[in-house]
């Protein structure tokens, strides 16, 4: 995967310019910044459904493009509805074949790589239930499932974490880590908490105001970096293995229940 | 009383209506499914009432009823289409066009002054009125709508489950939101056949929200739905013929009956359901 001066831009409004990365198969990028940033414009643009102002990029060997099957999509957890008949292999089979037209049974050979992908999450005892009454961490496996049931070379993951408690969230984190690691899958995990993906992201690409760093996680989560991204003062803290962004620009210093949130910008233009 | 009924049966009318009455019944059982998960009750209201205004208008022209009911249900499709299909401006634009229809619908009862009767007929159904001419339309618009939501069977269920993943994974969502409108204006004019405009959401949402309490299974849904429009719809005609009470009320009886029964006659089934294995 690779970002050439790439910019994106929604009408008069760019939402990050020039950006430039290359990411080697197999690596787990985490892209960082605050809500509203373009994290997950960054994806839509890697799915072909957000062309670029100007720039270039290449996914997988070739420009974007819709619907890649080399390609797995796992979004926020936003629940089902309660009542709706659908099953947890019912969802994982949309992986499949969902994309396709007309009226198809799975074949006995998709549906063992169906079983096989809810063994590998070990969704298996809850796999009949209706999806709407599972818990988040449960329909967040359920859906890596899914994008993973394709095989798919790269996996984009946008904010899987959210609204998740915090056994849940290592939970996830590993099973998507653990893919990567064991497959050679390309990871794009989209968060705006650093602090799950600490010992998986070899890269982060932060990007806040149009503006972007890439590197290490050390590389660019410094008071240095953060200072310059937004163009006002920023401290990055380390604290018992875990990484604290405390900024002037959040207002009233930062908020106590969400320590590791990355400051919002306020006053500062964008580019 | 059941030797009338077999007496009957060797009508023509009665035959239309029985056939009739099955075809409109495998539409909305399949169709429903969807409009219950998409949550479309409202827009379903619409596409029916302005469906009136145009058979109103197709009668004042002196064309077919049933006829003017497709076009202007297909028209008011067109219209929520291109003004609103996100869920937060549908509502607004489904309220706005339906309102505008009925204004129509106003204008063109004025106009044809002998209209009461044939207004009356849309408005609460007259299956037993379907004539050769209509069943051949009904046929075709059956035929329709059933291999066009068989096309879009996959994408449109990915679609309606989880937009997002869908449109991720290349499914055309917009495309697919068009279509199934039009097709959804072709099972209203279709089902308005039997239970009318004003009742038409009995074979359009009740026999799709009772699947949804049978089952979790996907298949089984879609069966259980066509079965409980099935049984509301002949066992409705049926009961019409052999009383003297009109087809609509027992339609909707029958099948008010099927989703009670679903929702509170079957506690172990709805237990099961709980257990999540978790």
């Amino acid at each position: 995967m690779c970002f050439d001066r790439a910019t994106l831009a929604y009408g008069d409004r760019v939402v990050w310019s020039e950006l430039s990365m290359t990411v080697p198969q197999g690596e787990f990028l985490a892209v960082l910044g605050p809500n509203g940033s373009g994290k997950t414009s960054l994806l839509r643009a890697l799915l072909g459904l957000a062309p670029l102002a100007s720039g270039s990029l290449d996914v997988l060997g070739g420009p974007p493009r819709r619907g890649n099957p080399d390609i797995g999509y796992v979004p926020q957890h936003a629940g089902f509805d309660r009542e709706v008949p659908f099953r947890g292999r019912d969802l994982v089979a949309l992986g499949i074949d969902g994309h396709r037209w007309g009226f198809g049974r799975l074949s006995r050979a998709d549906r063992a790589r169906v079983e096989s992908a809810l063994e590998d999450v070990a969704a298996g005892p809850y796999a009949d239930a209706p999806i709407g009454r599972l818990s988040g961490g449960e329909q967040q496996r359920l859906r890596i499932a899914q994008a993973l049931v394709g095989n798919p070379r790269l996996l984009l993951c946008d904010e899987p974490l959210a609204s998740l408690d915090m056994r849940y969230q290592q939970e996830i984190t590993e099973l998507i880590g653990g893919w990567s690691r064991d497959k050679g899958g390309t990871v794009v995990f989209v968060t705006h908490d650093v602090n799950p993906v600490l010992g998986y992201a070899d890269r982060v690409v932060f990007v806040v105001n149009g503006r972007w760093a890439t590197g290490s996680t050390d590389e660019v989560l410094t008071s240095e970096t953060m200072s310059g991204l937004y163009d006002a003062p920023v401290e990055v803290l380390r604290v018992r293995g875990r990484i604290v962004v405390v900024g002037e620009a959040s207002g009233a210093g930062f908020d106590i229940d969400e320590p590791h949130h990355f400051p919002e910008p306020t006053g500062v233009h964008h580019l | 009383m059941i030797a009338d009924l077999v007496h009957l049966l060797g009508y023509e009318f009665v035959q239309n209506a029985l056939l009739a009455g099955l075809l409109v019944a495998l539409v909305a059982g399949l169709v429903s499914r969807f409009v219950v998960a998409r949550n479309m009750s409202f827009a379903v209201h619409a596409l029916a009432e302005v469906g009136f205004t145009g058979s109103a208008g197709f009668i004042l022209i002196g064309l077919s009823p049933v006829l003017g009911l497709l076009s202007g249900s297909l028209l008011t499709a067109v219209f929520i289409g291109a003004l609103g299909l996100r869920i937060r401006e549908r509502d607004a634009v489904v309220g706005v066009v339906m309102a505008f229809g009925l204004g129509l619908g106003v204008l063109f009862i004025t106009l044809y002054p002998r209209y009461a009767s044939e207004a009356f007929n849309i408005l609460f159904g007259a299956i037993t009125a379907v004539s050769h001419g209509d069943l051949i339309l009904m046929v075709a618009m059956a035929a329709v709508t059933i291999v066009g939501l068989g096309i879009m069977y996959r994408p449109l269920t990915f679609a309606t489950v989880d937009p997002v993943v869908a449109e991720a994974r290349g499914v055309p969502v917009r495309l697919i939101s068009i279509l199934f409108l039009l097709l959804l204006a072709t099972a209203v004019a279709e089902a308005v056949q039997v239970v009318g405009v004003l009742l038409i959401l009995t074979l359009l949402i009740t026999p799709g929200a009772t699947a949804e309490r049978l089952t979790a299974h996907p298949g089984l849904a879609t069966v259980a739905s066509v079965g409980v429009a099935l049984v509301s719809t002949l066992g409705g005609i049926l009961l019409a013929l052999v009383t003297a009470v009109p087809v609509s009320f027992y339609v909707t009886t029958i099948a008010f009956v099927c989703y009670l029964s679903a929702r509170f006659g079957l506690p172990a089934i709805e237990r099961s359901r709980r257990v999540t294995g978790s």
